[in-house]
């Protein structure tokens, strides 16, 4: 059994997009995208807390979708879409849901917190207005062992108010404004 | 009592000290640290990625109970991209949290203890790589009979675990009596006996440990590490490692939870640290999820036997209280642990004699340690469903009860706890009021039911865990020409927000936004000593010093400013950022120009603070564990809804009052509380660290049932009910700017809180945790049957235990010494006064 040094193993290559930039990556084919994330691309922002699909430290999202990037390899991802913490504020400014975890306490020791932002998006993207259910249902996968999550819902309900008095500001014409 | 309600989540402005309006104070702000952690740029250990790197890997033991013959490593050492294979006679050292428990080797020279004791260190090139030369040391075992659990451990002296301890496998054994307790129980109209007892669980932080050593390019060690006590690694490594303190640096990277297992020295670190100084280069371990189960030192599994004598109006007469603890197979915090299943028990209500019988047995198991609530959060869940048990059979309404006995302000308990503000009763009022107590209890249908219970918890321990008479906290201040006042602190961020206190404290003092502080903690090499972050001590000790050093730079700075503007310092106020003059406001200087000022005058601004807890009139051997500056209180009323034919248990609300002295940052103080909640709904409900066999025809040997997160059951956001959380605010002297802990307490009620709830919805004691459904369906079967409707163990073992230290309580004439001991010299303090507070007692 030889093991190679990990420079001769990198004999994968992908392009993504990540966090909005055109990406291209050489690693070990055996990588999952979240060590290719932190090791290959050094976003440490993603966390991991099992590397086996159960806490859910390591959600990040794929086109849009919240997928646990322990689980994903990163071969897959080729030509993908991927979010990470380090993505979600723009030129400076944080993301009303960065605001809202930061001002509300909805993060403590922040492990799990990179997470659950990118995780809550992915549900606003989808459901601009969801009830206190909605986020909890969406939010269910990723353990938080800090805050006893209350914390985190109303940072989340906090957000979608102040998303929801910016896109009048960008867009009159939509209802509301 | 000053009891004003407070909402965490409105900006408040108007708290006073001294007259002055409070600024930063008290009102809810984001935490300093916010952005980083909302950004994902928080640095935990894991996230340290240096040039030249190498992995670390520990080969860890397959078996609970084996001597080490022999360890042949050759053969991973000859596997490529393996740069060292480090075993025990590496490291033979032995180490250990505590200085009567040195009992651990980095990794095991002869002897394993438990399934998962690390043998031997593979450090390689890759992570993988290590891995696959694992696989390739051979180690020869001798076998040895394994003790599954304390019963086991009394019954079997041989083959002991360990070579000290008080016999066989028993480690610990303390017996303590204050006050003749069979008088106590003479004059009781009734007495209760119960059993119960208390599963093991773990903290099961997302983060798991990760550590990276270097030698520095002086030749020194740096370690950034996750630990909670930076200034114990410190001490363990310089042993270990055979090396000046002065040439290690230990850093605590933010840590991604703690809840109290990251508070001892590891072995991960220890050997991580060995292996960067033999191959001159970085080294970096990452436990897996399932090492992290068995690195443990969680919560102790304790079986409790309670005997309580009451009066017809429920005053307590007398309580006798045993404790059969299981530790696992190290000492840990063992001995401290021990004591902390019987030192609070004291705090809540009046207990006018008490005896204590607590022992600890090792058994081959991950050690247990110090989980939030170290040792009394299962005692605490024994005296408050009997509690509730006593109320019931007197008739009285378990809220009145409490309020019947609760133990007055400043008291001095039977067992030398001398307390300081007690707003109990008021959190009890509070609940009962919230919760609409008075309309549920007893009277909500069948399968529908609310309970409750209190607690109390100490502010930091009164005294360090190595013997010394050096202060427990030290801050110092440097304050620059641009106006920037760094804190220097070795207090250790665990997401507790301990930054945030500091930063707050000093800001409050300075007149300045906690923005304009910068923060260097957790770094043995940049601040001076805290010694970490357990025990709720930080706020109260790193929380004091910090509050001292700013005081001393506002005086000095103060003193320049008055010449300046020729006003009298002490009409100086220091707020917004400007010093100014509080009869002509108009008269000022900005903070930065104040500091150039004070420089000028004085030479270049630093200062210092430090803290050390008042002296305890406890003088008996075994009194050092219990005291603490003050201790807060909590009450908590728990509704549940049992499904009565599966037994299946939803929690919709909890309401929880916390006396907390002072919120610093209500935002903050109202996480922790609702972070407690959670985890004591765990534990009431799912949490176990539970041990099973293998098979057999496998190994047979003791495993963890389910190391894996998706097994080990924890509360989701699904199963989260909502909380209503009600801060009393009395602030307490000793807390700096009034504060009291917050991080633990609020865990203590929830557990008891379900068990009584449970019992007002379906009729049945569980008096076991965690309460499973299981559990209540074999209880409403024994009540269907007409037996006692009861699911909870029947009996406690014996115990030869050693004659008791007799210690009459202060209201007997007791000087805090043990009458049949070599008595102790009482250290004369300012705060000893005896006499005055046995009065005060004795009124109550």
């Amino acid at each position: 059994m030889i093991t190679l040094p990990v420079e001769s193993q990198k004999t994968s290559h992908i392009r993504i997009t990540l966090n909005n930039e055109g990406t291209d990556v050489s690693f070990a084919p055996y990588k999952t995208l979240l060590e290719v994330l932190r090791e290959d691309l050094g976003h440490t922002g993603t966390k991991h807390g099992c590397e086996l699909g159960e806490c859910g430290a390591c959600a990040v999202l794929l086109d849009g979708k919240p997928v646990l990037s322990c689980l994903v390899l990163a071969l897959e991802c080729d030509k993908k879409n991927v979010l990470t913490v380090e993505g979600l504020g723009s030129y400076g400014n944080l993301h009303p849901l960065q605001d809202a975890f930061a001002d509300l306490g909805a993060a403590q020791c922040g492990y799990c917190t990179p997470a659950i932002l990118v995780t809550a998006k992915a549900l606003l993207d989808q459901n601009p207005h969801p009830n206190r259910d909605e986020i909890r249902e969406a939010l269910s996968g990723t353990l938080c062992r800090c805050t006893g999550y209350l914390q985190i819902f109303e940072a989340v309900e906090a957000a979608v108010i102040k998303i929801a008095k910016q896109i009048p500001e960008r867009n009159p014409a939509l209802p509301g404004a | 009592m000053a009891d004003r309600k407070v909402s965490p989540d409105q900006p408040r402005q108007g708290s006073k000290v001294n007259g002055d309006e409070l600024r930063v104070i008290g009102v809810p702000r984001r935490r300093v640290d916010a952005r980083a952690k909302v950004t994902g740029q928080t640095r935990y250990a894991d996230d340290i990625f240096l040039p030249r790197m190498a992995h670390c890997k520990l080969l860890r033991s397959p078996h609970p109970h084996a001597r080490i013959r022999k360890i042949d490593a050759s053969r991973a050492l000859a596997h490529p991209g393996v740069y060292l294979v480090l075993t025990g006679k590496d490291v033979p050292i032995e180490y250990g949290i505590l200085p009567v428990s040195q009992d651990e080797q980095a990794l095991c020279v002869d002897h394993v203890r438990h399934v998962g004791d690390p043998i031997a260190a593979v450090i390689a090139r890759e992570e993988l790589t290590a891995w696959e030369a694992l696989d390739l040391i051979d180690v020869d075992y001798q076998l040895l009979a394994t003790i599954s659990g304390p019963e086991e451990a009394l019954k079997t002296p041989e083959p002991r675990i360990h070579d000290y301890g008080e016999e066989g496998n028993i480690h610990k054994r303390v017996s303590l009596e204050f006050g003749n307790v069979d008088d106590g129980f003479a004059e009781a109209d009734e007495i209760f006996e119960d059993t119960f007892f208390y599963q093991g669980n773990t903290h099961l932080p997302i983060e798991q440990h990760a550590s990276v050593a270097v030698k520095d390019p002086e030749g020194k060690l740096t370690i950034w590490t996750s630990t909670q006590t930076p200034h114990y690694l410190h001490r363990a490594l310089a042993k270990v490692l055979e090396m000046s303190p002065a040439h290690i640096r230990v850093i605590a990277t933010p840590n991604g939870g703690g809840f109290g297992g990251k508070s001892d020295p590891f072995n991960h670190e220890i050997v991580v640290a060995k292996a960067a100084l033999l191959l001159d280069r970085p080294v970096k371990i990452c436990l897996t999820r399932e090492e992290v189960f068995y690195c443990h030192r969680g919560r102790h599994p304790v079986l409790m036997k309670f005997k309580t004598g009451v009066k017809k109006d429920g005053t307590l007469t007398a309580v006798h209280l045993q404790t059969l603890i299981d530790g696992g197979a190290y000492g840990s915090y063992g001995v401290a642990s021990t004591f902390y299943t019987g030192a609070l028990q004291t705090t809540t209500y009046h207990i006018p004699r008490y005896r204590f019988q607590g022992c600890r047995t090792f058994t081959n198991k991950p050690p247990c340690g110090p989980k939030r609530g170290h040792g009394t959060v299962q005692p605490r869940f024994g005296q408050e469903v009997q509690l509730d048990k006593i109320a019931e059979k007197l008739q009285i309404d378990p809220a009145e009860l409490r309020l019947r006995i609760v133990e007055s302000p400043n008291a001095i308990t039977a067992n030398f706890l001398r307390l300081s503000t007690i707003n109990l009763s008021e959190c009890i009022r509070r609940v009962v009021k919230v919760s609409g107590w008075n309309d549920k209890f007893r009277r909500l249908p069948e399968g529908r039911g609310v309970g409750l219970a209190c607690s109390a918890y100490l502010t930091g321990a009164g005294l360090p865990i190595y013997w010394n008479k050096m202060p427990q906290s030290g801050v110092q201040l440097k304050l620059d020409r641009g106006g920037g006042v760094t804190v220097f602190s070795g207090a250790s961020e665990i997401g507790q927000g301990s930054d945030d206190v500091l930063a707050s404290i000093v800001a409050e003092v300075l007149g300045l936004d906690t923005f304009d502080v910068r923060l260097y903690t957790g770094d043995t090499d940049l601040g001076p000593v805290d010694l970490g972050s357990y025990s709720s001590r930080v706020t109260i000790m790193a929380g004091n010093a910090a509050l001292q050093a700013a005081e001393r730079a506002k005086s000095i700075i103060a003193e320049a400013v008055s010449e300046h503007l020729a006003v009298p310092s002490e009409r100086l106020r220091f707020a917004d950022k400007h010093v100014f003059d509080s009869a002509t406001p108009e008269k000022r200087v900005a903070f930065r120009e104040a500091v150039c000022l004070a420089e000028a005058r004085f030479g270049t601004i630093g200062t210092v603070g430090s803290y050390t807890p008042p002296k305890s009139p406890a003088l008996f051997k075994g009194g050092g564990v219990g005291p603490s500056p003050t201790y807060s209180y909590s009450a908590a009323v728990v509704e549940v809804v049992v499904n009565p034919v599966t037994g299946w248990i939803t929690v919709p609300k909890i309401w929880i009052a916390h006396d907390i002295g002072r919120a610093l940052n209500p935002t903050l103080v109202r996480g922790q509380v609702e972070g407690s909640v959670y985890m004591g709904l765990g534990e009431a409900l799912m949490e176990e660290q539970d041990f099973r066999r293998l098979p057999k025809r496998l190994s047979h040997a003791l495993v963890h049932k389910f190391p894996s997160i998706l097994e080990y059951k924890s509360p989701t956001s699904l199963d989260m009910p909502d909380v209503v959380t009600e801060l009393i605010e009395e602030p307490d002297p000793r807390g700096p700017f009034g504060a009291k802990e917050v991080g633990q307490g609020p865990l203590l009620p929830i557990m008891p809180a379900v068990a009584n709830a449970v019992y007002d919805a379906v009729g049945v004691r569980i008096d076991e945790v965690p309460i499973f459904p299981e559990k209540i369906v074999k209880a409403l079967a024994e009540k269907k049957a007409g037996r006692t409707p009861r699911f909870g163990p029947t009996h406690f073992p014996h115990v030869d235990w050693p004659e008791a230290l007799r210690v009459p309580p202060p209201w007997e004439g007791g000087d805090g010494n043990a009458v049949n001991d070599v008595p102790r010299r009482a250290k004369p303090g300012p705060e000893v006064d005896l006499a005055a507070t046995h009065k005060k007692a004795l009124r109550s």
